[in-house]
């Protein structure tokens, strides 16, 4: 982690102009109506869309950052089936506990959270990298511009790393983050979230994501959660309260797997030792 | 086929949480070999983008990928290959790298990028090729399938202090090549 400063933090609530006017029911028409498209879409035989869409209006930081021009389809090449490799010198064992990097407690409910990362042929991704941030218990970032005015806490800085193991289990130890308001409209909030990091065994499978918290009541109103336009998909980011994960006297548990996307270089390996 | 798991947007709270000490330093400036590779992370306004995060992910000068763990505890002699760099509030990033070798001969060196933002609401992959080799580039599967306004996206170019200027445009007249993969 860099010391926060003036060079590496991000001005988190920049909109666009004229978009804090923009209220809760204007937003949620403009989902619903993308929705509706989408699921006449798939009522004519359309493909099912697992993946956000890049163009979503209601999201207003989108509009300028989207391609306008349709994704070039490539082959992946030497080292684009590849990724890089991480050890134990990048990753101490303890960073996967966020409860632990200071002095006390952090203030919250302590969660654990512990899935599997498998490719898309359901395959476990081993010893890879898996980074999450997210807001305190009171819905709070460490960085200068989140002008949320709920506390910070001096125990909690809701970044951790670990490695996946043999069998593609992560497992961390952390506290639930609260939701937080956001400048996107007026009365806008994130439901709860972690950001999660994942690399897979080709670089075609970077992924950033979140995951979420199972029945929250902002799922609806949230633009950037509702960019996945199936609901199919968009359960998939949800984590499952697991009491086989929850511990005695301890912490509750959630669960959640993720899939990566087809791994390229697996499927060519399987072809060289079938000929 | 499983379903992948959707992406999302990085959002505007990464910066104290992916960036680390020497990030987007794949060598030390003092490495012989050592280039710059610079540019500028723009929106469709033209407007520089404040909160863009960059990985790069390369094989070495010699051509070959490199599979050693240190990326994020740089020893200062190990190339890893990868690195990241957030940008700074004028939508710069500077990675301090190799340039590429060919992978197989004849083919033209390139870097693989993945660009995230605020704003953006999945990774974006790209490349950027290094410029010297002509007939290598004419010769690409990707460049030659691109018209030439496209194809220029992706091509770095070489400044007379032997920098790499790249510059990212996610959306406009200008917008550079972003890939789709098999699997995907
Ligand atoms: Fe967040």
């Amino acid at each position: 982690m860099k010391p926060l400063d003036d060079e590496n933090f991000d001005d988190s609530h920049v909109v666009v102009s004229g978009a804090a006017a923009d209220t809760q029911e204007s937003i949620s028409r403009q989902i619903g109506d993308i929705h509706r498209a989408y699921a006449a879409e798939r009522a004519a035989g359309g493909p099912e869309a697992t993946q956000p869409r890049l163009d979503f209006a209601p999201y207003r930081s989108s509009i300028l950052r989207h391609p306008t021009k349709d994704l070039h389809h490539v082959d992946p090449e030497t080292i684009e089936l590849f990724s890089p490799a991480f050890g134990h010198r990048d990753v101490h064992e303890l960073e996967a506990d966020l409860t632990i990097q200071h002095n006390g407690e952090p203030m919250g409910e302590r969660i654990k959270v512990t899935g599997r990362v498998l490719d898309g042929q359901g395959r476990p991704v081993r010893n890879q990298l898996v980074e999450i941030w997210q807001a305190n218990s009171a819905g709070r970032y460490i960085h200068k511009r989140d002008q949320h005015p709920a506390p910070l806490d001096p125990n909690f800085t809701g970044v951790g790393r670990t490695l996946t193991t043999d069998d593609g289990w992560y497992e961390f130890t952390t506290i639930k983050p609260g939701p937080y308001p956001w400048k996107n409209h007026t009365n806008a909030w994130r439901p709860a979230h972690i950001h999660f990091s994942l690399f897979g065994t080709d670089f075609t499978q970077r992924m950033i994501t979140q995951m979420y918290f199972p029945g929250d009541p902002l799922f609806g109103l949230d633009p950037i959660y509702q960019s996945i336009t199936d609901q199919n998909a968009r359960d998939r980011l949800v984590a499952t309260y697991d009491h086989n994960v929850t511990t005695h006297e301890w912490a509750t548990g959630y669960r959640w797997d993720i899939v990566l996307t087809g791994s390229n270089r697996t499927w060519m390996e399987e072809e060289d030792t079938d000929q | 086929m499983k379903p992948a798991t959707p992406g999302q947007t990085v959002g505007p709270f990464f910066g104290y949480a992916l960036p680390y000490d020497k990030d987007s330093e794949l060598v030390s400036r003092a490495h012989p070999g050592a280039v710059r590779l610079h540019g500028t992370v723009y929106d469709g306004a033209g407007n520089p983008i404040p909160d863009a995060l960059l990985e790069i992910w390369q094989p070495d000068d010699t051509g070959r990928v490199v599979q050693r763990s240190g990326s994020l505890v740089r020893d200062g002699y190990t190339f890893t290959g990868w690195g990241r760099e957030a940008v700074d509030n004028e939508g710069h990033y500077t990675f301090t790298t190799l340039n590429p070798g060919a992978t197989e001969a004849g083919r033209a060196p390139f870097i693989a990028v993945v660009v995230l933002a605020r704003g953006l609401m999945n990774k974006l992959h790209t490349r950027v090729y290094l410029p010297e080799d002509a007939a290598a580039l004419a010769a690409d599967p990707l460049l030659a399938a691109l018209p030439e306004d496209r194809r220029r996206t992706l091509v770095a170019t070489r400044e007379a202090n032997g920098d790499l200027l790249w510059d990212v445009r996610l959306q406009g007249d200008d917008e550079t090549v972003f890939l789709s993969f098999p699997g995907a």
